[in-house]
């Protein structure tokens, strides 16, 4: 009897608070099923007398959010690709390969950190224009190329990676390179899915920078043209809230499936600080 | 090849796309500021004038920049302490020995952090609808009378405060109740034989084993919060009478449909000098807390 209460509390306490989380979410799908125009009435429904698919089709067949949500994949998996192909080598190199002005390099990598993106906006704005890469897909990715926070996130877990285990592949006679491939990478693994989800993820949600780079809507991506739409269409929230379903699910779905990776990734760096 | 070459030959691509795609451009942001880049010289660079330090004079004399820094602050100032207490209540239900289903609470209230904001924020836009929205039907069932949310300048920056703590309590949950985990059951243990009440056992045991997750975490939130952009941005337009106008959202405004470049680089570095203030100012303070 003495323990039932607190586990009633607790518990009571958590659903509360995991309905209230949720409630928006399963509110935008349940409205984008909602026939058009039928959720602007008094009291609000909650859920849809019939269920429809019409918010889906007009976005797709008049709209232009089956290219836009193209656009915004392949942001998402060229992003991870080139997010992996870069940090994970540079902070394999930090942690385990000793060359000259690495510890000095490093230092000023760890200062930048404070520097907001934002700042470099502006300027980078001016040299994809000169560049011609603005309003292109690849002037979107052109700050995913590499990150500070991913190189860190990197050198972390190879900083766990035993020398003996590198020195043993030396005496073998074998290159530093075929090191990195055939034993440094298949042991940093579980941090590359890390990685991966987390640029996913940031590439798929960002919004400022698109925004900047982007004004053709054909090539927005999907935050973008959600933004705009919602400026256009303020009164069909039946629709809006079908664009927002497209644009979240996926993500949510990712993170269901690799919620393990991204939640380590978060707690290693953060906890041992 | 020795280790060394390795090492210059792995890291150097992702040391030279961070220098010409970050450094410099860091760099050229200073030089910029102290321009009158504008529409006309993004036109032809020969009307490109130096001209010192008067972007950031003219700022500190423009009341909207004022407004906007008066803002920002009041969302982060409200903003992180409810943000992060929220994290830390969340976090202490689900490391309670009275929770179960654990891992399905924590992704619940984790669920948020990972959608985008853009998408979101329009949810929370209809939710707080004046005439139609849900969060006024729950009031007018209590009896409260429906609020212009998002279009009374006294209560548009709360609610978007309200959003963003939704949005974002999960991510330092996780965090804290990573750091929770990492206290021994025998200090608690420890405490309660000492007679120490849960309260007690909070104050004395859980909140000092805390307190270098709970400075990191801090430096992190408001260095977050200070980047408020796309709530605005979708919600309000920076409306009603500029009450949700932010720094970043003036930087964009001057920059990007203005096209005061000079201008709005000069507002992202007085961006990112407070912000490094406030992060000197947090370790200070923590440094402080503990030599007390």
């Amino acid at each position: 009897m003495k323990l039932r209460v607190p586990v009633l509390a607790v518990n009571g306490a958590l659903l509360v608070i995991a309905t209230l989380t949720l409630f928006p979410l399963l509110w935008m799908v349940s409205v984008s099923l909602m026939t058009p125009g039928s959720s602007g009435s008094y009291p609000p429904p909650l859920w849809p007398d019939h269920v429809t698919f019409t918010n889906y089709r007009e976005l797709f067949a008049h709209g232009r959010m089956g290219r836009q949500f193209l656009n915004s994949l392949g942001i998402a998996t060229a992003a991870t690709a080139l997010s992996l192909t870069f940090n994970v080598s540079a902070g394999y190199a930090f942690a385990k390969l000793k060359f000259p002005g690495r510890e000095r390099i490093q230092q000023v990598l760890v200062g930048a950190l404070v520097i907001p993106a934002q700042v470099a906006m502006l300027p980078l704005f001016l040299m994809l224009k000169q560049m011609g890469l603005v309003n292109t897909l690849a002037g979107v990715l052109v700050p995913w190329l590499a990150g500070i926070f991913s190189i860190f996130l990197v050198r972390q877990h190879a900083a766990t990676v035993p020398d003996d285990l590198l020195e043993a592949a030396r005496l073998d006679g074998a290159g530093e390179l075929q090191i990195f491939r055939r034993i440094v990478l298949p042991l940093l693994s579980p941090v590359l899915v890390t990685l991966a989800v987390f640029t996913f993820l940031g590439a798929w949600n960002d919004f400022m920078w698109p925004l900047i780079v982007l004004n053709d809507g054909s090539l927005y991506t999907l935050p973008v043209a959600l933004a705009s739409l919602s400026r256009e269409h303020v009164q069909d929230s039946e629709m809006m809230m079908a664009g927002s379903v497209v644009t979240v699910l996926p993500v949510l779905a990712l993170f269901l499936v690799l919620q393990r990776f991204y939640l380590q990734g978060m707690t290693s760096g953060a906890v041992k600080g | 090849m020795t280790p060394a070459r390795a090492g210059v030959l792995l890291a150097s691509p992702a040391l030279a796309v961070i220098a010409v795609f970050f450094f410099f451009p860091v760099l050229a942001a200073f030089a910029l500021s102290l321009t009158d880049f504008d529409i006309y010289a993004l036109a032809d660079l020969s009307n490109l004038r130096f001209v010192g330090l008067r972007n950031y004079a003219q700022l500190l004399a423009t009341p909207l920049f004022w407004r906007a820094l008066g803002n920002t602050l009041y969302f982060a100032g409200v903003g992180v302490p409810l943000s992060i207490g929220a994290s830390l209540g969340a976090a202490l239900l689900l490391n309670s020995r009275a929770a179960r289903c654990r891992g399905l609470f924590r992704t619940a209230l984790f669920a948020p952090v990972v959608t985008t904001l853009v998408a979101v924020a329009i949810i929370w836009r209809y939710l707080l609808h004046t005439r139609y929205g849900l969060i006024n039907y729950g009031l007018s069932r209590l009896g409260i009378p429906a609020v212009d949310w998002l279009g009374n300048p006294h209560t548009a920056m709360p609610a978007i405060i309200l959003f963003t703590v939704w949005k974002s309590f999960g991510y330092n949950m996780v965090i804290f109740l990573a750091a929770l985990r990492g206290i021994p059951e025998t200090l608690y243990e420890a405490a309660e034989l000492d007679g120490a009440g849960a309260w007690a056992r909070f104050v004395r045991v859980t909140l000092p084993l805390l307190a270098p997750t709970l400075l990191l975490v801090s430096i992190l939130t408001v260095a977050g919060f200070f980047q408020l952009f796309a709530e605005p941005y979708v919600m309000t337009q920076g409306g009603p009478a500029e009450s949700t106008v932010s720094v970043l959202y003036l930087m964009y405004e001057q920059g990007f449909k203005w096209w005061n470049l000079g201008t709005a680089t000069a507002v992202a570095f007085v961006l990112f000098l407070m912000m490094f203030a406030v992060t000197l100012a947090q370790l200070f303070v923590a440094r402080r807390t503990a030599t007390l």
